[in-house]
Parts: C-alpha cells; structure tokens; sequence
C-alpha cells in the first residue's frame, strides 16, 4: 500500500507542481495517474522512490514514510520504467537486466540466469540478450525497459510514461502484454500517461488529474465512464463528444450485421458473438 | 641511410626519451583532467573559470613557457621536469574541455535511470557517465597524444634529448637528412600512439565498436519487421 | 619572484626602446618584426585554405581530406619542419634571406590546418534547412555561400583564423634558432649571453602578446556572432559540429569558436 498524505511539492522556480495531496493506492493493483502536462502526475510518481523529496508531506510505503530511508536502498527495491526506456547503451541487454541485482550483491552467475527467465517472461527472445539497446527496436528496448524494472522482484514497479514513445501498434501490444503481466505477478503498479485510453485499458484504478495535482476523479474505469464527475472530466475521457456512449445499428443491406456506433452514427466495430479475454 | 644506420643508438635513445617526456603528460593530463571536467560540469560560474583558464593557459607560446618555468618552480633551466610540466599543463588545457563536454554530453535520461535504479553518485560516475563519455574523451585524448608528441621537440632548443635533438644538430650542421630522420621518427611514435588509444578504446568500449550499418533507427525498424 | 621583477623592469626600460639600438633591441622592433610575420602567414595561409574550406563545407566533398589532414599535421613537429625547410631553402636563397622565406613557408604550412577547419566546419555547421530555404528562393550556390553561409559561420570561420594565429606567434618565437628576428631573437640572445631578465622579459613579452591578439579574436568572434546568427547563442547543430571537431580531429579552431558563448 502507498499512502500520499498531504503532499505537497513547489519547485524551486516557484512553481506548485502538487498542492496538498492525499491518496491512497491499494497493493497488488495497478494505479494509473493520468492528466495533461503539469498536472503532476509525474512528479507525484517520482516522490515514491525519492526521485523528488515532497516540500511538505509524506508518502507512506506500507506505513513507513519514504523519507525515513536510504533513497539508494530504496529505488533498489522499487522497479522503474521510464520513457525510451532508459537503457545503459554501453550495456547489452542481459547486463542491463541485471543491475539491479548486481547493485544488490547477487553473484553475477545468478543474476544472468535469472534475466534470462525474465527475458521469456516479458516475452523477448533469448538470443537478445547480448544485443546492445541500440540494436533493438522501440518496443523491445521497453520489454528490456520492463524486465530490469522487475529483475530484483519488488513489490512496487513504477511505471513513467513508459510506453510513449513507441508507434500506437506497438504500444497496444505492450499494453496488453503489461495486463497479462499484472495478472500473473500482481505488483503494486504505478502508471503514468496523458493517453486516457492507454489508462483504462491498464488500470485496475484511474486517477484524473487537473492542473496542480488536484483529483478530478478516481475510480475503477467502468465507474468514471459510466459517472464522469463533471465537464473536466467528461471532456477528458471524450465523453461529451458522444465517443464513449455506444450503442448498436443495424443498417439495410448488411445482411443482419450488428453494427456499434458512438453517439454521432461513427461505426466504432461490430458485435461480435465471442467472449473478449475477461480484463 | 647510411647515416641512421651509424648512429643508430643515438636515435634509439632519443626516440625513447621522446616518448618518455610526451607519455608523462598525456597521461598526467587526462588523470587531472577528467575530475577538472566533472567540476565544470558542477557549476556554471566553475565551468567559466576552469575552461577559460585552460584556454588561457594553452594561448602561452611553448618556449617562452620552457624558460619561465624554471623560474617558478626553481628548477635548473635545462632539467627535462620544466618539458614535462609545461606539455602537462597544455594536455590539461586541451583535455579539460574534451572532458567537461564529453561529461556534459552523456543523456541526462540515462543518468536519471541510473539514478532511479538505485546508483550512488559515485558508483554512477564510474560505471556510467565515465564509460559514457568514452568515446569524447577517447577523441580528446587522441588529439592531446598527436599534439603533445609533436611539441616535446622544442624542448630541445633547451637542451632536452628527444627527437629535437635531431634538429637542432642537423641545422647547426646543415645535415639534411638528419632532421627528416627526426621528423619520421617522432611522426611514427604519433603515429604508434593513435593506433594504441585506437586499440584501448575498441578493447574497453565494446559497445562503440559494432555500428549497425545505416544507423540504429533503420536497423532498430529491420528488426521489428523481421520479428 | 626577484626574477620576474627584473624582467619587468628589462621590459620597461626606456633604454631598450631608443631606436638605432643594438640587436636584439629595440623592443618595438622586434614587437613589430614579431607581427609582420604573423600578418604575412596568416594572410597567404587564408589564401589559400578558406576558399577550400568554403567549397568543402558547401559541397561536402573532401570531408575526410580535411580529417585526414589536418590531423596529420597535427603529428608534425615544428621544429623539425622549420630546420629541414632552412636547409631546404638555404640552397637556393641567399643565406640572409633563407630564414625569412623557410619561416614563412614553416608558417604557413602550419596556419593552414585551422583555417581550412575553421571555414569548412563554419560553412557545414549551418542548419541545412535555412541552406534549402535560401536555395528554394532561387540564390545561385555562389549567393548561398556568401550571404547565407559564411555570415552564419563566421564566429567558426574567426575561430580558425585565431589559432593559426597563435600558432604562428608561437612558431615564430621558435624561428629565432634560425636566426629569424622577432620577439624570439630577445630569448635567443637572452640565453646566449645568460641574461635571465631578458629571457624572462622576452618570454613575457610574447605570452602578454599572444594573450592580448587571442582576446581581440574573442571579441571578433562574439561581435560576429551577435550580428549574425541574431542571438547570443549556437544552434544546436553548430554546437555540435563544434563539439565533434573539437574532440575529433579537425582543429582547435572549432573548439576556440564556442568560446564566448559559455
């Protein structure tokens, strides 16, 4: 459990990035803190491992305040994935997952057989793992991105924008495969991203921010979309533009197939009789 | 020929002393460099002063700074120590720069991962921004070794047996091809010594040495369609 | 420290200024000698090294010439370029000529290197899309290179210029061991006759010298830049050009080029 208890956080430039926030993110869950630049989801994310010191506040892991502890030890035992990754590029791949562990002191033998489990668990091939990052396309780099996160298998895995910088099929892919991931390890999950979308296909929670770290609205996705807590909010998920209200059409001369539309007539896809895999 | 065949102890003896005096330098002033260049990149008033003093101190005519510096240090005016602090003061000038750039060019979201992943500074310098400025510091490095080994000579006008030795006394004896002796030699040490920061650089940065041909975005998009 | 204030007191001595003076005095002269030949090189050197390095930054042909060269040079030692040229020379001038020219040819093989860096790293720094803006508009590649390009790159351009010249100040005072005047014949006779004031005077002299031109450079380079990029700063791609042909092989012309803008 993370528990944000009156955070605040103003830069030195003056500006508040965060004012007064308090939340709590519930364990073996994934989090996503979405909302437009500035609204300091990032910042409220970085707070976690100690990546920023709040100017006043706590944030609780478990019930122990972060700023108690040794920041080194700390983000040895938080995963992080950044945007593009943040791979060491004079590293190969199998080096990069281990470095957490090795910071930790296990044996480097160890360590390299484990990445290499890691490797087929977030679905890369092994034959990668002496590859440089460069060397690797936009998607794999990520996968790497994520299985050093998970390498010293910790209980929190903070995820920074980590998926905004590949092309939308790669994206979807690794959203999925991020799901089925949650599902099998059941990480406290931290998720940051401006893409709505992106959001509620990740979260088991949402949270919306505005400007300056206020909650627009929290909940699980069915919950904002079917209950947008007002305009802010119904603009952000689409809602006011009728994207997000479907229903079915059966048009002439489609030989009875069931067409879903959005609120203005676009077709969205067609009912199909099969089951969606359960999220 | 004939001649450097004659005398081919003295040329050996020479050339050795030559990279001697240019091998104390070159190494002495990327030691004192690198933490120089970390420094800069520390603060801003610091970069200004440290880099414009190493520029300062490069503008210095080589000889005029030979015969100063016994001066300064006390030292006699022919003792090869004056050669060895002023070409160490010029490899610093040089380096200093190569060095703060070369540290204030590895990607910020590279050490902010490292940060985030649980690196102390320390441990961080060392195991990723220093080998990440390899390559700039290995470019800096290279040009230090050319320049430092093409300026030892001059200390010969005060009395320093390298390499010049060959030409000051080829002049005075209006002997030709003494002097091109000389000029072949001290360019082949140069020469050598690239060829061996080349080799370092391969064996220590074995990232750098495989550059995927046509660049690593058309290479990075290869694979994806391959996979 | 009694050293330095000796030499000081040899350097402003009225009595080694009074003109007519024995050799290596009077100072002026020397000073005077000291420029001339810097002024010679460095304008024959220009000659010829910025016309190829505008057609190399323009065309891009000749890129790894200009690597391979003046990195090569770099390799050269002077001393024994200037020895081997007197020698070279003495054969067919006149003894009292011969350590003018071999020196000014010593100095103008060595001033070219930076300058040609300079133009050519000036001209390639500039952003390739005002090149195409520029061309697109219908400018000819002759009115490209001179209204566009080289008032871009002129700090680069100035930069190169700026150590050859110190180059050569610093050649020249070397060139006194074949008996070429200059400040350097102050050194010589000071170590011929064991006179520490006026090695050290004349040692001051010519760094004080060096340190004073290497300034006016710096101001040109940051007059030039402020008029002609229309901002204090480098664009990115010539700070990186800067940055790539300072540590890589090309010239300290580059590296003295970003000087003013830290």
């Amino acid at each position: 459990m993370i528990e944000f208890r009156g955070v605040s956080k103003r830069f030195p430039d003056g500006t508040l990035a965060v004012d007064d926030f308090s939340f709590v993110l519930p364990s073996n869950k994934a989090t996503v803190f979405v909302g437009s630049s500035g609204s300091g989801k990032t910042t409220l994310l970085r707070m976690i491992n100690r990546m920023e010191d709040p100017t006043s506040g706590q944030v609780l892991i478990d019930g122990q305040d972060v700023g108690g502890l040794d920041r080194v030890k700390l983000r040895r035992s938080i995963g992080y994935v950044l945007q593009a990754s943040g791979l060491l590029p004079h590293r190969q791949v199998l080096d990069n997952v281990t470095t957490v562990p090795r910071l930790n002191g296990v044996p480097r033998r160890k360590a390299r057989e484990d990445a290499l489990t890691l490797l087929d668990t977030v679905g890369l091939g092994r034959s990668l793992a002496d590859r440089y990052p460069d060397q690797l396309s936009g998607g794999q780099q990520q996968r790497v991105g994520v299985a050093r996160a998970l390498a010293s298998d910790p209980n929190i895995l903070l995820m920074d924008e980590p998926f905004g910088a590949v092309d939308p099929i790669v994206r979807a892919e690794l959203q999925v495969e991020l799901n089925r991931l949650q599902r099998e390890l059941g990480k406290t999950t931290v998720f940051v991203t401006h893409d709505i979308d992106e959001a509620f296909t990740i979260a088991d929670q949402v949270v919306i921010f505005r400007e300056g770290g206020i909650i627009a609205q929290a909940g699980t996705p069915a919950e904002i979309l079917a209950n947008p807590a007002d305009d802010f909010v119904a603009t952000f998920i689409g809602a006011d533009k009728g994207k997000r209200t479907l229903h079915l059409q059966q048009r002439d001369g489609d030989d009875g197939v069931v067409l879903v539309v959005d609120g203005d007539g676009r077709p969205a896809g067609i009912l199909s009789d099969q089951d969606a895999t359960a999220p | 020929m004939s001649w450097a065949i004659e005398n081919f102890g003295l040329i050996l003896r020479l050339t050795l002393n030559h990279i001697a005096l240019s091998a104390l330098p070159i190494v002495l002033g990327f030691v004192l460099a690198v933490p120089l260049g970390w420094l800069a990149n520390r603060r801003r008033a610091l970069r200004s002063l440290i880099i414009t003093v190493g520029s300062l101190l490069y503008t210095i005519p080589s000889l005029p700074l030979f015969v100063i510096l016994p001066y300064i240090l006390g030292t006699q005016i022919k003792n090869e120590i004056n050669v060895v602090v002023a070409l160490t003061i010029y490899a610093v000038a040089m380096m200093v720069r190569s060095a703060s750039d070369a540290l204030a060019a590895v990607p910020a979201d590279t050490v902010e991962a490292a940060t985030a992943m649980g690196y102390s500074s320390w441990t961080r310098f060392w195991t990723v921004e220093f080998p990440l400025a390899g390559p700039v510091l290995l470019a800096g490095l290279r040009v230090v070794s050319v320049s430092t080994i093409a300026l030892v000579s001059v200390g010969a006008i005060i009395g320093s047996a390298n390499l010049g030795y060959l030409f000051t006394n080829g002049k005075q004896r209006s002997f030709l091809e003494e002097i091109v002796i000389g000029i072949i030699a001290s360019l082949i040490i140069a020469l050598v010594f690239d060829l061996i920061l080349v080799a370092l650089g391969r064996i220590l940065m074995p990232w750098t040495r495989r550059r995927p041909l046509g660049g690593p975005k058309v290479l990075a998009r290869a694979r994806e369609l391959e996979a | 420290m009694q050293f330095f204030i000796n030499a000081l007191a040899w350097l402003f001595d009225p009595k080694n200024y009074v003109a007519g003076a024995q050799s290596p005095l009077p100072i002026q002269d020397r000073i005077g000698e000291h420029l001339l030949y810097t002024l010679v090189s460095v304008a024959i050197a220009a000659v010829i090294a910025l016309p190829l390095g505008f057609f190399i930054g323009h065309t891009g042909r000749g890129r790894q010439f200009v690597i391979g060269f003046t990195g090569g040079m770099r390799a050269l030692p002077t001393l024994g370029l200037l020895m081997a040229l007197f020698l070279i020379v003495g054969m067919t001038v006149p003894f009292t000529q011969a350590a003018f020219v071999a020196s000014i040819i010593a100095f103008v093989i060595l001033a070219i290197p930076s300058i040609l860096a300079g133009a050519y790293a000036g001209v390639e720094s500039v952003n390739q899309q005002v090149v195409d803006a520029a061309r697109a508009s219908g400018m000819t590649e002759l009115q490209i290179l001179f209204r566009v390009e080289i008032p871009l790159s002129l700090p680069l351009i100035i930069g190169g210029v700026r150590s050859s010249v110190l180059q050569v100040i610093a050649t020249a005072v070397v060139a006194s061991y074949i008996s070429l005047g200059g400040i350097g014949a102050i050194i010589s006779s000071g170590i011929g006759l064991n006179d520490n004031a006026r090695i050290l005077g004349g040692a001051l002299l010519v760094t004080a010298l060096a340190l004073v031109i290497d300034g006016v450079f710096a101001l040109a380079q940051r007059l030039t830049r402020r008029r002609g990029v229309g901002g204090e700063r480098l664009t990115r791609a010539q700070k990186r050009s800067a940055r790539d042909l300072s540590t890589g092989r090309v010239s300290v012309a580059a590296t003295t080029a970003d000087e003013g803008n830290q």
